[in-house]
């Protein structure tokens, strides 16, 4: 992966290789979003650890924004990959996309080191265009916002110009449509106003309709490419399927919006249309994930029919990771969403463990899996490789992640029913109320086994860095002897 | 006849199409909904306060005001309930004031990073209580381990002494960090925390703070 730039296999492939360049930063990121959730893990266990000095605060703030961070890089650097696959032509501004790159890539530096050694400022608006806007998940500084914004027009100006200059696939159709929501989403979360109940109102339009809508329809576009370049499935299908997966996502997604109208200060009639429409949410996920297996199994069959030996893929990990997305986003996005989208649930378990279990294992089935296969996918391009096959550590990679994400997702759960029973259902809430749970013997073990499986997240995260930097270098070699 | 329609339902345009329409047609009642969401949920005035108008998101001015969540037969669920005048930190605040207060408050919830430890309305970090209705916490009151331990009278006085020297005032072995916060940002906190409790968030939480009894009494155990 990091010679791929040095020894240019992409021969002239400029946009391949700049989306090369996204994948690293957000490999990167990704280790430190594992890193900090690992401090974080470690205070709920041992509250005096690194306290008033990198508080959970900090570890939680870093944890977040990392994993928000890395996914836009390996998103902008998914496109920036296919791009020139779909269109048919070069991406027509990589010295601008190099440069929107560097900027951005400085900007977070610079936002990481102020959230880390800064931490927070005083009550003025200086803090909040300076250190910390300490809105969850956007927590980046206002100057930082305006140069994400003006990074992202740049990146969309790029992406629209090729795509008009070149062909106009359904895939990028969508993508395009999707992209000018995600970043105009964005405008939503930057401006301050001293009523809680508009900044939330407001906060979750960038926060739900990304992550239960657009970043789902770019998932849907993407795993739509990949099958495309993995096992060849028919282009015809896969975009008709892939109009089905946006009119169920937006139809659902964006109404769903309510859910999360339910107790902000918002209007009853949320909890209905929140309830009926978030209820919906799984369906697409469940039709994702039928489309991916269903392709898969008629590109093999086929196959076979024609007398072709062997799995009908061409990149073992990177399908390996995009089936787990299919299987990851209908569990932990659909199932785990479901679990309490409805108001009568809800209101027992809002704001309890039961959402951070959810946010895992969502986070991780929905984007994490298929960003991790895009990057496979330009492992294999990058070092011109026909058939990429999994390695033992392609498999230790995917399995101590998923089995360490599923670990925790168990755990939080088990914790957050404590906490939604203890805390909640026997006493109200109230400050005497939550501590009385975070003490219960059930949800201290389970907070240990959180952290257990965050290790194990973790050696499975250096196994996968570990792969991708040598699998590519490995199977050209093993190609070229072959040849 | 390679291009004969064999089935709507294979027929990328009609998907194409139906995205497209229903796309359409929920950004159009998203956005009416929040037209009618936006216009309940922004700040009531203080001539509201004054005439005992319910707002969703009552004005600043809240402050001067005893606030308490009670169950509503008809609603089914508990709602804030604005009372009788009541001094904050010794005096009655001017709107003008109540409001500068309760923006410097809002500033250092941000610039404080209150949402990554504690949730508000629900939302945030789950590391540290709730403090949607903290205002109305009984272990804020009179009587209340909160209230004693930082030896002054009033809910206001103790909050204030606490969020500024928090790690004086253990109550668990998780304690806040000391952030720097100085006597003004605490007391602009407070408001926030008082104005944030008088929000109708439709019975969020739930039986807060209550023991069987009251909760078959109907009563609360919020103040």
């Amino acid at each position: 992966m990091l010679t791929s730039i040095k020894t240019n296999e992409f021969r002239g492939d400029k946009s391949k290789e700049l989306g090369m360049m996204y994948f690293r930063v957000a490999l990167i990121l990704f280790g430190a979003q594992l890193l900090m959730g690992l401090i974080a893990a470690i205070q709920f266990i041992v509250p005096g650890f690194l306290f008033e000095l990198f508080d959970f605060s900090v570890a939680r703030m870093v944890h977040i924004n990392a994993l928000v961070v890395w996914m836009l890089y390996a998103m902008i650097g998914s496109v920036y990959f296919m791009l020139p696959d779909e269109t048919g032509v070069e991406t027509v501004g990589i010295g601008l996309g190099k440069l929107a790159f560097w900027v951005l890539t400085a900007a977070v530096t610079v936002v990481v080191l102020v959230f880390i050694f800064i931490q927070v400022g005083s009550g003025t608006e200086t803090s909040i265009w300076l250190i910390n806007e300490g809105r969850e998940y956007l927590e980046a500084p206002r100057w930082a916002d305006i140069g994400i914004v003006v990074v992202v027009l740049t990146f969309y100006w790029n992406v629209f110009a090729t795509y008009m200059k070149g062909k106009q696939t359904g895939i990028m159709t969508v993508l395009i449509a999707d992209l000018f929501a995600l970043a105009g989403l964005y405008l939503a979360g930057m401006f301050f106003t001293d009523n809680i109940s508009m900044d939330q109102f407001w906060w979750w339009w960038v926060i739900h309709l990304w992550v239960e809508a657009t970043w789902e329809v770019f998932v849907g576009a993407l795993a739509a490419y990949a099958l495309i370049k993995i096992i060849g499935a028919k282009r015809e299908i896969v975009e008709m399927w892939l109009w089905i997966e946006v009119l169920m996502l937006f139809g659902s997604g964006i109404l769903g919006l309510g859910h999360h109208y339910f107790w902000i200060g918002t209007p009853e009639y949320w909890w209905e249309i929140g309830a009926l429409f978030s209820a919906l949410e799984p369906v697409p996920l469940v039709a994702m994930f039928v489309h991916v297996l269903y392709d898969w199994g008629k590109e093999q069959g086929k196959a076979k029919a024609e007398g072709h030996p062997g799995a009908v893929m061409n990149n073992g990990p990177a399908m390996a990771w995009i089936v787990t997305n299919a299987f990851g986003n209908f569990l932990g996005a659909g199932i785990w969403g479901f679990f309490h989208t409805l108001p009568q649930v809800n209101i027992y378990t809002h704001g309890t463990q039961f959402t951070a279990a959810h946010g895992h294992l969502a986070f991780f089935g929905a984007y994490a899996t298929i960003l991790i296969g895009m990057m496979y996918l330009g492992v294999q391009y990058a070092y011109g490789v026909k058939k990429l096959t999994s390695t033992f550590k392609s498999k230790m990679a995917i399995f101590l992640i998923v089995f360490g994400v599923l670990g925790m997702t168990v755990a939080l759960t088990i914790a957050g029913y404590e906490q939604v029973l203890v805390e909640r259902a026997e006493l109200g809430g109230g400050w005497t109320a939550f501590f009385a749970a975070q003490d219960l013997p059930w949800y201290i073990q389970a907070q240990v086994w959180r952290a257990m499986m965050g290790v194990v997240t973790f050696v499975g995260f250096i196994y996968l860095v570990w792969d991708l930097l040598t699998i590519g270098k490995h199977a050209k070699a093993a190609q070229a002897a072959a040849e | 006849m390679a291009n004969k329609k064999v089935s709507v339902w294979t027929d990328i345009q009609f998907w194409r199409r139906s995205a497209a329409w229903v796309t359409g047609f929920a950004t159009i009642l998203l956005i009416w909904l929040s037209f009618d969401t936006i216009g309940q949920i922004t700040m009531g005035t203080n001539a509201d306060l004054k005439n005992g108008v319910d707002k969703r998101v009552p004005a600043a001015t809240v402050i001067n005001y005893h606030i308490d969540y009670k169950m509503n037969k008809k609603r089914g669920h508990e709602v804030p309930v604005i009372g009788e005048k009541q001094l904050f930190f010794g005096k009655e605040w001017s709107p003008k004031d109540a409001e500068a207060l309760l923006r410097l408050g809002k500033l250092t919830e941000q610039a404080k990073n209150c949402m990554d430890c504690h949730t508000l309305l629900g939302n945030g970090a789950y590391y540290a209580p709730d403090l949607t209705k903290a205002w109305l916490d009984p272990a804020w009151q009179k009587g209340g381990p909160m209230q004693g331990m930082t030896g002054k009278n009033t809910v206001e006085e103790a909050m204030a002494e606490f969020l500024q020297h928090p790690s004086q005032y253990p109550t668990h072995a998780r304690m806040m960090p000391n952030l720097g916060i100085t006597a003004e940002e605490a007391k602009g906190l407070v408001a926030f925390l008082k104005h944030m409790s008088s929000i109708d968030t439709n019975g969020f939480p739930r039986n807060f703070s209550k023991t069987v009894a009251q909760f078959k009494a109907g009563d609360t155990n919020a103040h």
